[in-house]
């Protein structure tokens, strides 16, 4: 609709000045078209070594996302909403860590957030295309078409999906008024910051990371850091035998 | 036809009238939760279905089992089951009304709902689920006014209406097959994650179907007098053994591959269900006790049979009905959800008022079939009367 009507407003401009200042008036820290980053497939890269390491960053990843997203601090751990936060590494990498090497890293606490899956499930089963896989790899959801069934829920094998089990506004601390809030009944989940990217700038949790564990860029482009960092590195990818084909890469060794 | 629903002694009023309280009751309950938020039942971010949907699943077998008297009746002429096919369709259409308001409760944006139809989304099973279960309940219910007007009328009934009834076979399979797959298609939940979902829900169908359709047979016959005749009884009471006796060889399939295998993912649910993970137990004496009954069922299934007595009849399906309401209706959803994602495990408890909104809704099928059984009775009656 607003597209239509920036149209509309643009073919009236170029025939009358007086609707040139309509066009002029579109506020320019919204639609941004040259400045936006574009990649083929975005993927993401997470250092572990780095993420470790860091002992006083207070998961400044997840506390970025959370107050930029307007995610609520809901208290009651059944009705939690979380877009990204820590986890141990023992739930996030069930069956792959051994119990030498492996057992130093399952009980460290580690970015979880959604995989943004090459071939997600929880995109598959939804009724109502209320979430859907952009050309660009990032998996969206539209919180205004969901009906709130959940059924992406229980498609998702790694719980990277929440529903608002109650309305979230309340818990609210602080509202960015720049991103919309959610209301109760409906999913959401990490969008990789899509709205960032039409900005020109990186994901909050990227940006935010004080020990520079976080890569996010295009997997199709040979100079891109996130390739750069996996042909030099080793990483593991969270239930690899599903199928899915997650975007979000863990560094473990070189 | 319809007016014949509503007039009756002061015994049936009073029937309709008491079952509209639970669901008045239920109502209340639902308005609550519309206001405040699917957070008030007990699910949560890891049981992320509960009860509505799993008696979502039980009903959608219910319904399919409709089959079970339609098949031999119009397939292989079948004159036993002459007295009850009827009642057995419109078992199938209360009960798919039941389902839909079941999933319509469990909605967290209900206002949206046809969004569904707005945006079709072929990819999703949920979709197909939706498309078999209306075009369902629109076969049983032409299928059943149109042959019970004619026998009002005594004409024959038009010839539109076999093919109508042959598509209605397949499909009712169709409607269980496709809410199995609801289930059997997501990775990473692994009780559901087996090809055995849709031929036991298929089994446990045709077994808790026939044995409500019995119950309801006998409490008929008790109520008003009204005999389904004793051979069709026999008949449906073979029925529920076979599907009984094939859930049964199932139920054990899928426990060797389970733990003969050892493989964690696939043991795990079970053991939730059957022994307790972790210390979450809850699951477990109900499951034994589904078991149990699915069991103990079957030689007095057996002998009711052979003696030709009711009242174990009565018991045995009441206790097929009760252990498969378990096995689908509690069990199923909460071992398929028990362990979440992160390999933690995560019991569930329905709350009051989830349960009281599933009790409303109950009622609402209680009070449809009987306005549909008291239609069927009273032209009956007519042209039965000499
Ligand atoms: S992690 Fe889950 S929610 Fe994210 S794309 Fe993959 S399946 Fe979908
Ligand atoms: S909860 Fe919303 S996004 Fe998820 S499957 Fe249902 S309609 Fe789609």
């Amino acid at each position: 609709m607003l597209k239509l009507t920036l149209l509309a407003a643009a073919g009236l401009a170029r025939r009358r000045p007086l609707f040139a200042a309509l066009v002029s008036a579109v506020p320019t820290d919204v639609l941004k078209p040259g400045a936006a980053l574009r990649s083929g497939r975005w993927a993401m890269v997470i250092d572990l070594r780095k993420c470790l390491e860091s002992k006083d960053c207070h998961a400044a990843c997840a506390r970025a996302c959370h107050l930029e997203h307007n995610v609520p601090d809901i208290a009651n751990p059944r009705h939690e909403v979380k877009w990204i936060w820590r986890e141990q590494g023992a739930h996030l990498f069930p069956d792959q860590l051994d119990e030498f090497r492996g057992a130093a890293l399952a009980d460290q606490p580690m970015p979880a957030l959604c995989n943004h899956c090459d071939n997600p499930p929880c995109t598959r089963v939804c009724p109502t295309g209320a979430t859907f896989k952009r050309p660009d790899g990032i998996v969206v959801m539209d919180p205004h078409r969901c009906i709130g069934c959940r059924f992406c829920m229980a498609a998702c094998p790694y719980g990277s999906r929440s529903f608002n089990w109650e309305d979230p506004r309340p818990s609210l601390k602080h509202v960015n008024p720049d991103y919309p809030t959610r209301g109760k009944g409906v999913v959401e989940k990490c969008s990789f910051c899509d709205e960032r990217l039409a900005q020109g700038r990186m994901p909050a949790c990227v940006e935010a990371c004080t020990c520079g564990a976080m890569a996010f860029g295009d997997l199709r482009d040979e100079q891109s850091p996130v390739v750069k960092l996996l042909r030099e590195n080793y990483s593991i990818r969270r239930k690899p035998e599903l199928g899915t084909q997650p975007a979000v890469y863990y560094l473990v060794s070189k | 036809m319809i007016e014949r629903a509503f007039i009756g002694r002061g015994r049936y009023q009073l029937w309709l009238a008491g079952w509209l309280i639970p669901v008045g009751i239920g109502l209340a309950c639902y308005l609550f939760q519309y206001s405040h938020g699917l957070g008030i039942t007990g699910m949560g971010r890891d049981v992320i279905w509960g009860f509505y949907v799993a008696q979502f699943t039980f009903l959608v077998g219910v319904a399919a089992s409709a089959v079970m008297v339609v098949a031999p009746f119009y397939l292989h002429d079948c004159r036993e089951f002459a007295r009850i096919v009827i009642l057995g369709e419109f078992l199938a259409v209360t009960a798919v009304i039941m389902c839909v308001l079941h999933i319509f409760v469990d909605l967290g944006q209900p206002a949206r709902v046809l969004n569904v139809l707005l945006h079709p989304s072929p990819g999703s099973v949920m979709f197909w689920d939706m498309i078999v279960l209306t075009g369902y309940l629109g076969l049983n219910l032409v299928i059943a006014w149109t042959t019970l007007d004619c026998e009002r009328n005594a004409t024959r009934p038009p010839r539109w209406i076999k093919p109508l009834i042959f598509l209605s076979i397949p499909w009712a399979v169709a409607i269980h097959t496709v809410t199995a797959f609801l289930y059997s298609g997501l990775p990473g939940r692994h009780l559901w994650l087996t090809a055995v979902v849709a031929p036991r829900f298929l089994a446990t169908a045709f077994a808790s179907g026939p044995a409500l359709l019995v119950l309801l047979c006998l409490l008929l016959k008790k109520a008003v007098g009204f005999d389904a005749g004793k051979e069709g009884l026999r008949r449906l009471s073979f029925t529920i053994v076979y599907a009984m006796l094939a859930n049964l060889f199932f139920i054990f399939v899928e426990s060797f591959t389970a733990f003969y295998s050892g493989v964690p993912s696939h043991r795990h649910d079970l053991q939730y269900l059957f022994w307790g993970l972790d210390g979450h137990a809850a699951m477990v004496p109900w499951m034994w006790l589904s078991l149990l009954m699915a069991v103990a069922s079957l030689p007095i299934l057996l002998s009711s049979i052979r003696r030709g007595n009711q009242r174990r009849l009565a018991l045995a399906c009441g206790l097929v009905f009760f252990s498969t309401w378990i096995d689908k209706g509690l069990g199923f959803i909460a071992g398929g959800l028990a362990v979440s994602p992160m390999g933690t495990v995560a019991s569930y408890a329905p709350t009051v008022p989830e349960l009281l909104i599933s009790l409303g809704i109950y009622a609402v099928g209680v009070l449809l079939l009987t306005l549909f059984y008291k239609i069927v009775l009273s032209v009956r009656a007519e042209t039965e009367s000499p």
